[in-house]
Formats: structure tokens, C-alpha cells, sequence
């Protein structure tokens, strides 16, 4: 480890340390500038709450904002569902017919154009003739967001070790069972990282959701973007404040469950 | 064991048979839906476009549907320049962002690959962070930088190094600007995992052998790391190829990228064919990367089992 730590050499360190600030800065001098008191954005006018509150009056945001959190919950419930079955299926299934057009139609909507997902939905809601708004919406973002989710599940079942399922199922588990009782504990964690990935993929979404929204139900995506077309105003520093400090707060919590959950699974099974 | 392997697969074959049917509903089928309303004429209507297929009006119907279709609309996207500029302009400009995102992203998967193993985690959750925070919320924060009277010609002013303000935004250097630092996270990522997974010892034996560590890096590292760069690079291409948001609101407004005049056919022409066409070629433009990145996937999980 120590021979490990001696090799960083200076220009690892150096492109280590440029890299981190090139992700951090802009994030870190919006997230100052949504404090500033000045009407002009890029005034320091001092530290002020102004712009919260002024974002807490905003109807039309605070409507785009709620149906925002309704999409994200309902499909991220449902891709985790999704993904985690698709994930047991890819990983437990063996090599069973259609598995390739199966995991190519998981893997393809990770790297797809958006624009190209976007518009092939909302054809075929047309082509249905379903009304557009939170239930197109809530589907589009399921079927993208249940392919993280596999993803997410996949990898952490492919870690697990298989002996706990066998011995439950020596123990006179059938082999649903035995996934229920020894695998689903296990795996929990992931499950809830890829539901935490979905639901900020989701909040995150305007391509997809401008094509597959109806008229009056703006996602909060598709009004910021609308506003930054308008031109910058400072509300929107505060509401991608907002943004970023539920997302982390997700991710410190999704990182603590995932911790507790490896360290019980070490002391249940160790590997 | 493979007995009890044997009995898991049935109740897993079941578990397939939901998310299957989701994907073929709402991944599959809507790229039929793509591929006939391309060979449709734009109309006047609700939808605007025709033939409608009329299940209900019969088979006849349906037949006189079918002859109405034509290739009108993939004849204008070869006629007219406008089209195959924008679908050359898509891939240099994903070209070249890729080729900036491998420069810029090795280093950094390199050096998080060398940290101690205790520090991984972290400095993988540092560069993922990023990536989980709306990505129209970071392009705004390069919006707020790099403006006529933003931080970055403040500071340039400040410094005495320019005279006056430059121009950043609405060019094609804030589009990439935009685009390398949208799109890190997916080359760092999947580089850092394949480096992570290299032995020291390689690199160790190397030396033994008489090699100097830059001659050490090329002859084995860079190797090894070939099906890390090959992910990376397709997580990167394909999607800038399609990217819609980042160079609307960086890039001028002078040449559009593909994505951008699809969804100007789209919602501002209103013209469903012709967006249907766009997308059908490009789909098949990107196709062949989509094809060697599932290769590339298969073979991975093939190499770990």
C-alpha cells in the first residue's frame, strides 16, 4: 500500500487536483452567487436570502417543481422494480432465447441520443392517442432510468457470493425463497442506490420529458430551461441550489446505506 | 452446486418476462412507430401527418395506408445541405469532444487508479457527484462564467490580461467547454474501473525487466486499458452526436448539430416526417459504435466470469 501511495507522482497529482476543480468551480460559484443580494448576476451586492424567496413566490416553478418530485418518485419506484428483475434475470437466467436482443435493449438506452428516445415515444403515444402529461412522462422516464438501475443491481449481484443462496436453499429454501430471505437483504443496498440514481435521473431529464410532456405540465427541468432561454436571472442560481443540496443530501444518505449494508453483509457472509 | 444453480434459473426466466415486455413496449415498438411516420407525408392535421393507419377501417384501408408510403422525405435529407451539414457538423464536433475528453480523463482515472485503495471510493464519489446534479444546472453555471461581463472576462480583466472583454458565449469553445465538462464523469468512470483492475505487479515486472515506468506506461498500461478507452469513447460519442441542449445554449447559432435540427423540424416546423427521417439516419449512423460497444460489453462480462 505504501509502494501504492509513493507512485502518485507529482503530474498524478497535479491533473488529479486540475480535474476535481474543473468538476467543483462552476458548481461551487453558482451555488455563492444564488446568496448575492445584486438584481445583476454577476454583481457581488452581498450575501442575501433574496432570491429564495422570491423563487418561494414563483407559482409557476413551484407547480413544475411538485410535478417534478411526482414523476421522479412514481418512476423511480417503478425502474427499480424493473431494473432489479431485469438485473436478476441477466445475472441468475443463464443464457435463455432473446437474451441479446433483451440486454441490448437494456444497455442501448444508456448510450442512445436523447432527442432520438424522446421522439419515438411520443410517436407512439400518439399513435395511441394517450393524453400527454404526468403518465407519459412517468413512462418515458421508467424505461430510461430502469437500464441504470440494472446496471446498478447487476454489478453488485455479480459481486455477491452464491454460497448464501445455496445454503438457504440446503436448508429447504425453494429457490424463490431463498433469493427473498438471503439474496434481496443482501442486494437491498444497491437496489436503493439505483432508486436514488433513477429519481435524480428523472428530476434531471428535459429532452425526453419535452417531448413526451403535455400542454400545462412542465417538468422543473423544461421551466429552467425555458427561464435560461429568457435570459439569467438570479432565481435560477437558487433553484439549482436547491437542486444540488437535495441530490447530495440523497447521495450522502444512499452512501451511508450502502456502507452499514456492506458491513453487515461482511459480518453475515464473509468473502 | 450447479444443481442448485440449475433449479435458480426457471424462477429467474420468470423474473425476465416484465422488464421484456416494458422494453419492447416502450423501446422497441415506439422505433417502428420512428421508422413508418418517416415514410409518411407531413400534413396540416392532428397528427401532422399522413397515412394515419385506421385499424378499424379495415384491411382495405390499410392497404391504400401502406401504398401512400414513400421515401419523399429521405430524398430532402440528400438534397438539401443543410441536413448533411449538420450530420457531418455532429460528428466532428462529437470527434473532436471525444478526443479532448480521452486527453483531459486519462490522466485523471490514472491518477485515481494510483491512489492508496483507502482513497478510491472517495475520489470515485468526487468525480460521480458531479454527474448526479442536473446537468442544464451545471451548463447554466458555465453560462454564468462565461458571459460578456461573467467571472471568467472579470478575471482576465483583473489580471491585465486582456484589454477587453472577450467574447465566450454563443461560440464554439464554450460548446465544448460545455460538452468535455458535461460529459467527464462517463469517460473518467469507466477508465478508472479498468485501470483500478490492473496488477501492480505488471508494472513491478516491467521494472525488473529493465523498463523505464514511461516506457513501462506505453508497453503494458496503455495496452490493458485499450477496452476502458474503447467504453469511454463510445459512452462519449454517441450520445454527443445526438446532444441537443449543451450547443443550443453555448454554441452560436450559426451551424446547428443534428440533434438541434431535429427538434427544430420537430417543434418548430412541426414537420413529423422529416424529424422521423433525421432520426431514422441517424440511428443507423450510430448503429455501427452501438454494435462494438455491446461487443465490447459481452466480451467484458464474459472476461469476468
Amino acid at each position: 500500500m505504501a509502494a501504492r501511495a509513493a507512485r502518485l507522482s507529482r503530474f498524478n497529482l497535479v491533473s488529479l487536483t486540475l480535474g476535481l476543480a474543473f468538476l467543483y468551480l462552476p458548481i461551487v460559484i453558482m451555488v455563492i452567487y444564488s446568496f448575492n443580494d445584486s438584481r445583476l448576476v454577476t454583481v457581488w451586492g452581498g450575501w442575501s436570502l433574496r432570491w429564495y424567496r422570491e423563487l418561494l413566490q414563483d407559482e409557476a416553478m413551484l407547480a413544475a417543481a411538485w410535478m417534478s418530485l411526482k414523476v421522479a418518485l412514481a418512476s423511480a419506484t417503478a425502474a427499480a422494480v424493473f431494473g432489479t428483475l431485469a438485473a436478476v434475470a441477466l445475472s441468475r437466467a443463464g443464457h435463455f432465447r432473446g437474451w441479446t436482443l433483451f440486454s441490448g435493449m437494456l444497455y442501448a438506452p444508456l448510450v442512445m441520443p436523447e432527442v432520438i428516445t424522446g421522439l419515438s415515444l411520443l410517436l407512439l403515444f400518439v399513435a395511441l392517442n394517450a393524453e400527454r402529461g404526468f403518465w407519459t412522462v412517468t413512462i418515458a422516464h421508467t424505461t430510461l432510468t430502469m437500464c441504470f438501475v440494472a446496471v446498478v443491481v447487476q454489478s453488485r449481484l455479480h459481486a455477491l457470493d452464491r454460497s448464501v443462496e445455496e445454503a438457504a436453499m440446503d436448508l429447504g429454501c425453494g429457490p424463490v425463497e431463498a433469493f427473498l430471505q438471503a439474496t434481496v437483504p443482501l442486494i437491498w443496498p444497491a437496489i436503493a442506490a439505483g432508486w436514488m440514481l433513477a429519481f435524480a435521473l428523472s428530476l434531471d431529464d428535459l429532452v425526453i420529458a419535452s417531448f413526451t410532456t403535455g400542454p400545462g405540465s412542465a417538468t422543473l427541468p423544461i421551466r429552467i430551461y425555458s427561464e435560461i432561454r429568457l435570459g439569467v436571472k438570479p432565481q435560477i442560481n437558487a433553484v439549482c441550489t436547491l437542486i444540488i443540496a437535495v441530490v447530495a443530501l440523497a447521495i450522502v444518505l444512499a452512501s451511508l446505506a450502502s456502507k452499514l449494508s456492506r458491513a453487515k453483509a461482511d459480518s453475515a457472509a464473509p468473502m | 452446486m450447479s444443481g442448485a444453480r440449475r433449479i435458480f434459473t426457471r424462477p429467474a426466466r420468470l423474473a425476465v418476462i416484465a422488464p421484456y415486455l416494458w422494453l419492447v413496449l416502450f423501446f422497441l415498438v415506439p422505433f417502428g412507430f420512428v421508422v413508418k411516420i418517416s415514410l409518411s407525408q407531413s400534413a396540416i392535421a392532428q397528427p401532422p401527418y399522413v397515412p394515419v393507419f385506421d385499424l378499424a377501417a379495415g384491411w382495405d384501408a390499410l392497404a391504400a395506408a401502406f401504398a401512400a408510403l414513400s421515401l419523399d422525405n429521405f430524398r430532402l435529407l440528400i438534397s438539401d445541405n443543410l441536413y448533411v451539414l449538420s450530420y457531418l457538423r455532429s460528428l466532428t464536433v462529437a470527434a473532436v469532444s471525444t478526443a479532448i475528453l480521452l486527453l483531459i480523463g486519462y490522466p485523471i482515472a490514472y491518477a485515481m487508479a494510483r491512489l492508496p485503495r483507502g482513497w478510491q471510493p472517495f475520489a470515485m464519489m468526487l468525480v460521480i457527484v458531479p454527474f448526479w446534479t442536473s446537468f442544464l444546472i451545471r451548463i447554466y453555471a458555465w453560462i454564468n462564467i462565461l458571459q460578456h461581463d461573467g467571472l471568467l472576462n472579470q478575471t482576465l480583466l483583473a489580471l491585465h490580461l486582456v484589454s477587453a472583454p472577450l467574447v465566450w458565449l454563443s461560440t464554439d469553445t464554450a460548446m465544448y467547454i460545455g460538452i468535455v465538462y458535461s460529459y467527464l464523469p462517463f469517460m473518467v468512470l469507466p477508465l478508472y474501473a479498468t485501470l483500478a483492475k490492473l496488477p501492480q505487479a505488471l508494472n513491478e515486472a516491467a521494472a525488473d525487466l529493465g523498463c523505464s515506468p514511461r516506457r513501462a506506461f506505453w508497453l503494458v498500461t496503455f495496452p490493458l486499458s485499450l477496452p476502458g478507452i474503447g467504453a469511454g469513447v463510445l459512452l462519449c460519442f454517441i450520445p454527443i452526436v445526438g446532444e441537443f441542449v449543451i450547443p443550443d445554449l453555448l454554441a452560436g447559432s450559426a451551424s446547428l448539430m443534428i440533434g438541434q435540427t431535429l427538434w427544430l423540424e420537430f417543434f418548430t416546423n412541426r414537420d413529423w416526417p422529416v424529424a422521423s427521417a433525421i432520426a431514422v439516419v441517424l440511428l443507423g449512423v450510430l448503429l455501427l459504435p452501438l454494435l462494438i460497444y455491446e461487443r465490447l460489453q459481452r466480451r467484458q462480462l464474459e472476461g469476468e466470469r
